[in-house]
């Protein structure tokens, strides 16, 4: 039996914006298990990019606690959740958010020069296929590129946790398989626990457990007896 | 390097544009504090240092005749360090190939060698042989306006006696940095001469052989001036003396103090002002310029970046940008404040210029310049970074308007919807848009006040020349004739009219208040020379009492009825009271004026006149000329129109090229904070008008949106602008208010114009740049991604 490393008891959490109040997650209780890839699937507005955030310590619940491994992730402070996405977690977004003034290489840098144990930025460029690519602006790189380049830099820092928020949205078929294929081998060679937001339900079949959100809740869990490789998706 | 500050390098050089627009504004700030400063310490030094090498003396008196003997008592005197009496005397010269009659003051170098206090700066020659009679030496203003080298000749007519001189020396007097002749306002180079000749000859030609008529003293550093006055004035009292003075009250001395005044007060009150105000508009740009950077803040918290270490990085952002602007400032005001340090030093003919090192300045201008863009982006900063990252990471909500004014049907059906929006907009943030306008109304303002100081001089100009000293020309006599002179001269060829004058030296004073001026005694109903008040309306002198210039009302603190008590220092001292009868605003000198007969029986005299004003047919000046050249009794002719070009050239050049460079200045500054403005507002909604393009609106028309926000802020900002210009125009006129000239608070409504005119000139060239951009809005890149 492999070790939980996050466990979620009774989250919810309330946004106010402008007058409306808008309820994100709903007294939701979970657990994941260290090496873990989880596929999160559901409509917008159901809640899987609020528990994102959470569990990537970006924000905080309004009430109910998390834990990470056994640290209470819900009563350390703005420094200690800084500390703690420093040296366990890596995000990948939507739409990449690379710095477009800086190249793909110091992309990658800007993250392992403030890492404990980084690798690299060559080996997590490598990782994902990139090193040719090494001295291309984001500008001078396609969308998928952009987005491996994302995940280079959210691996570089050898993360216990890998957080995509639909990471292949932005993306071709094509593109996006190389870049769920990345994950994959990030996943089974770092053995970094991976959770992905995606609207995409042909990726749930590589994952180890699909985790369906609707109304800020989990609707319904999926566990995968059989998983697919990143070649036999399509979509 | 750490990729953060390779991520500032590139930051930089991509906004390039904008990191310039903010580095001038700054740097306007800058280098006006600079420029003042420096340009006015280093005349400061320049002028300490040339009264100190050469001996300018402290005080001076004249008399008519005194022996030398009494040379020993004055040294005698507690605190009287060096003493030295000499012959100083009023003279006409005759110049070949120059019509107009000259007027030379001749000083006495003594046998013994060079003088001990006053010391000459020799241009060039040599000075007079003591045993040649005809040899003199010339200050050099006065050679160069008539090209005289050693060797030259011209004559004079001394005591009545015509004796042809030759010049063998040209000189700088630290005495007569500014030479003003009798009657003139300002200096007429070509008019007036110092002229230094032996000691022998002068006492020849005025009977003043073992006597002297002029001494100047060098006190002790611990010596109490007023008191070696009083006691010099005891001495002096039984040889005609016009009572001694202070280097106060020495004519160049205080003409040059009133310019480095005006110079230091310009200094003290514009650069600050546009410090202030740089520091304002950097502070109000960086703090949206911070703003927009939110979505990489987000990311950097996301990455795992502390809030100390993001926030120090954009701190080196603005800090960087701060340095550019210093730089560029101080390099700018460093140039500029030699340029004027050059331009007065000419003007003045020092003989050297000291530069001033100003560390301080720098360090003052650098120290807060920084902290006003550091306190700026700070602010934002905070905000942004106390943002949980999650929050950071997403568009921000969209922000909830209010329907207000613009939501009644009525109203909002006569506008189209991209009015609404951009109306909108500005009411949304109202702070913002309240802050962007008042930026924008200093950027106003400063121009006006700059644009005010050039103006006042020609509003000075206007009411001193044409309307209160109408008078062609002014004749000024040696002695003081009886006043039926006036048909002397109103006989002279060309004389069309003539206004006797007496002049008399005063000490007046109220309380512990004292000021040594001049009272004019005017005929009744003087058409000529007129008094005009503040509303410039013509003031008729009342019969009794006396008018004083608003200036010197104040000095005393004397008003209209208040009684003042008055020194006559010219013939048979006496100390009578007088009422204040009126206040009369004028712009130069403080003077006081009362009725001709008046002042006569107050003197217990017979009606005198020291001189004339006169009006002449121009025709017939080349006449007059020559029959004035024949009176004996004439000491100096001032021509109006002369004066008024030499006013033009000389005080008016450097006030105006002042004004000048602070014009620039802040033509500078309002083009950094348009721009600013239009650049970051453009940031600002670079979505929306991408959304805009991609619905099917055209380029013109959104841009048009865009450049409607900058228009309405800038028209919002005009009136503001306006008063804010006239309020700093009412602090620099209180601030270039001094006894020799004050500058009329008139800001004329071409001015405001001007000014406004600059603004939209910054607007519309910002707009066609910016604008520009919208035609370069990348469409699809701008709807995918968060930016």
């Amino acid at each position: 039996m492999t070790e939980t490393i996050f466990r979620a008891q009774s989250l919810t959490r309330t946004y106010l914006t402008g007058e409306v109040a808008v309820q994100a997650l709903r007294d939701l209780s979970l657990d994941i298990r260290t090496g873990e890839l989880v596929v999160m699937l559901g409509p917008s507005g159901s809640g899987k990019s609020t528990l994102l955030s959470i569990m990537g310590g970006l924000d905080r619940p309004t009430s109910g606690q998390l834990f990470f491994r056994n640290t209470e992730l819900t009563a350390v402070g703005e420094r200690g959740l800084t500390l703690y996405r420093r040296e366990h977690v890596g995000v990948m977004f939507l739409f990449y958010n690379l710095i477009s003034s800086l190249t793909a290489y110091e992309n990658v840098a800007l993250v392992t020069e403030i890492s404990p144990n980084p690798m690299q930025p060559d080996e997590a460029l490598a990782l994902v296929g990139l090193e040719a690519r090494r001295n291309h602006f984001p500008a001078q790189l396609s969308g998928g590129e952009q987005q491996r380049v994302a995940i280079a830099r959210a691996i570089a820092k050898r993360p216990v946790v890998l957080l995509g928020d639909g990471p292949t949205g932005a993306l071709d078929s094509k593109t996006g398989i190389r870049v769920i294929d990345a994950l994959i081998n990030v996943n089974t060679q770092l053995g970094t626990t991976t959770l992905i937001i995606t609207h995409n339900a042909s990726i749930q079949a590589v994952a180890a457990r699909v985790l369906f959100f609707a109304d800020g809740a989990i609707s319904r869990i999926q566990v995968n007896e059989r998983r697919l490789t990143a070649e036999a998706l399509t979509w | 390097m750490a990729t953060l500050d390779i991520k500032l390098k590139r930051d930089l050089r991509r906004l390039w544009g904008q990191v310039l627009a903010i580095a001038l504004v700054i740097a306007g700030g800058v280098a006006s504090l600079v420029l003042s400063t420096g340009s006015f310490r280093s005349l400061d030094e320049t002028r300490n240092a040339y009264y100190e090498r050469h001996q300018f003396a402290d005080v001076f008196a004249e008399v008519t005749r005194a022996p030398k003997t009494l040379v020993t008592r004055i040294a005698e005197i507690s605190g009287v360090a060096v003493v030295e009496a000499r012959i100083a005397e009023l003279a006409l010269l005759d110049i070949p190939n120059f019509r107009e009659p000259a007027t030379g003051r001749f000083i006495s170098l003594p046998e013994s060698g060079p003088p001990l206090l006053n010391r000459l700066y020799m241009r060039g020659g040599r000075l007079p042989d003591a045993n040649d009679l005809d040899e003199v030496v010339v200050n050099e203003s006065f050679a160069k306006a008539h090209g005289f080298e050693p060797g030259d000749r011209f004559s004079a007519t001394l005591n009545g006696r015509r004796r042809e001189l030759t010049i063998v020396g040209i000189a700088l007097s630290p005495e007569h940095v500014y030479a003003i002749g009798p009657g003139d306002r300002m200096p007429d180079d070509r008019r007036f001469a110092i002229i230094w000749m032996s000691e022998r000859a002068l006492a020849e030609v005025y009977s003043l052989k073992r006597a002297f008529s002029s001494v100047s003293l060098k006190l002790m550093p611990d010596a109490v001036e007023t008191e070696v006055i009083d006691a010099l004035d005891d001495l002096l009292e039984p040889y005609g003396s016009g009572a001694a003075y202070g280097r106060k009250d020495q004519t160049s001395h205080a003409y040059l103090e009133h310019g480095l005044d005006m110079l230091r007060n310009m200094s003290r009150t514009l650069p600050p002002i546009f410090l202030i105000v740089s520091a304002f508009l950097v502070n109000l740009t960086l703090s949206r310029l911070v703003a927009l950077e939110r979505e990489q803040i987000g990311l950097l918290k996301a990455l795992g970046y502390f809030n100390t270490s993001i926030v120090a990085h954009y701190l080196k952002f603005i800090a960087a940008i701060a340095l550019i602007g210093i730089a560029i400032g101080g390099a700018a005001g460093t140039w500029l404040g030699i340029y004027v340090t050059r331009l007065f030093g000419d003007y003045y003919r020092f003989p050297f210029l000291v530069f001033a090192d100003n560390p301080d300045v720098y360090v003052l201008a650098a120290l807060l310049s920084m902290a006003a863009a550091l306190g700026g982006s700070f602010r934002s900063l905070r905000e942004v970074v106390s943002l949980a990252a999650a929050v950071a990471m997403q568009p921000p909500t969209p922000p909830s308007f209010r329907r207000m004014l613009f939501g009644w049907p009525s109203f909002g059906s006569l506008i189209s919807q991209r009015t609404m929006m951009m109306l909108r907009n500005v009411a949304r943030k109202p702070i913002r848009a309240a802050l962007a306008t008042l930026g924008m109304a200093f950027a106003t303002g400063i121009l006006v006040v700059s644009l005010f100081v050039g103006n006042a001089m020609e509003e000075l100009i206007d009411v001193t020349y044409f309307m209160a000293d109408r008078q062609d020309a002014t004749i000024s006599f040696a002695e003081k004739p009886p006043e039926t002179v006036v048909f002397d001269v109103s006989r002279l060829p060309g004389v069309l009219a003539v206004e006797p004058y007496r002049q008399v030296p005063i000490r007046i004073r109220k309380g512990s208040r004292e000021r040594r001026t001049i009272i004019s005694g005017k005929p009744p109903g003087a058409d000529l020379s007129r008094i005009v008040d503040v509303d410039l309306r013509t003031v008729s002198l009342p019969e009794a009492g006396v008018a004083i210039s608003a200036y010197l009302g104040r000095l005393l603190d004397a008003r209209v009825g208040d009684t003042v008590e008055v020194d006559l220092l010219d013939g048979r001292r006496r100390t009578i009271e007088l009422t204040v009868a009126a206040l009369v605003e004028d712009y130069f000198g403080i003077t006081a004026m009362m009725d001709a007969q008046a002042l006569a029986r107050l003197l217990r005299e017979a009606p005198t006149a020291n001189g004339a004003h006169l009006s002449v047919d121009d025709g017939k000046l080349d006449l007059l000329y020559e029959a004035i050249k024949r009176m004996p009794t004439v000491a100096g002719l001032a021509l109006q129109r002369v004066s008024l070009v030499n006013f033009r050239q000389s005080l008016a050049i450097i006030v105006t090229t002042m004004a000048g460079i602070y014009t620039g200045l802040s033509i500078v500054i309002a083009f950094g904070v348009v721009y600013n403005s239009a650049r970051i507002s453009l940031s600002e909604h670079a979505r929306e008008l991408a959304t805009l393009r991609v619905l099917g609106f055209s380029q013109g028309e959104t841009m048009r949106i865009l450049l409607l926000e900058l228009a309405v802020i800038v028209a919002l900002a005009q009136p503001p602008g306006w008063t804010i210009g006239y309020g700093l125009s009412w602090v620099m006129n209180k601030q270039l208010a001094g006894e020799l000239m004050r500058v009329p608070l008139v800001v004329e409504n071409l001015t405001y114009v001007l000014a406004t005119a600059i603004i939209l000139f910054a607007a519309l060239i910002s707009a066609l740049v910016v604008g520009r951009r919208v035609y370069e809005l990348d469409l699809v890149a701008v709807l995918k991604t968060r930016e």
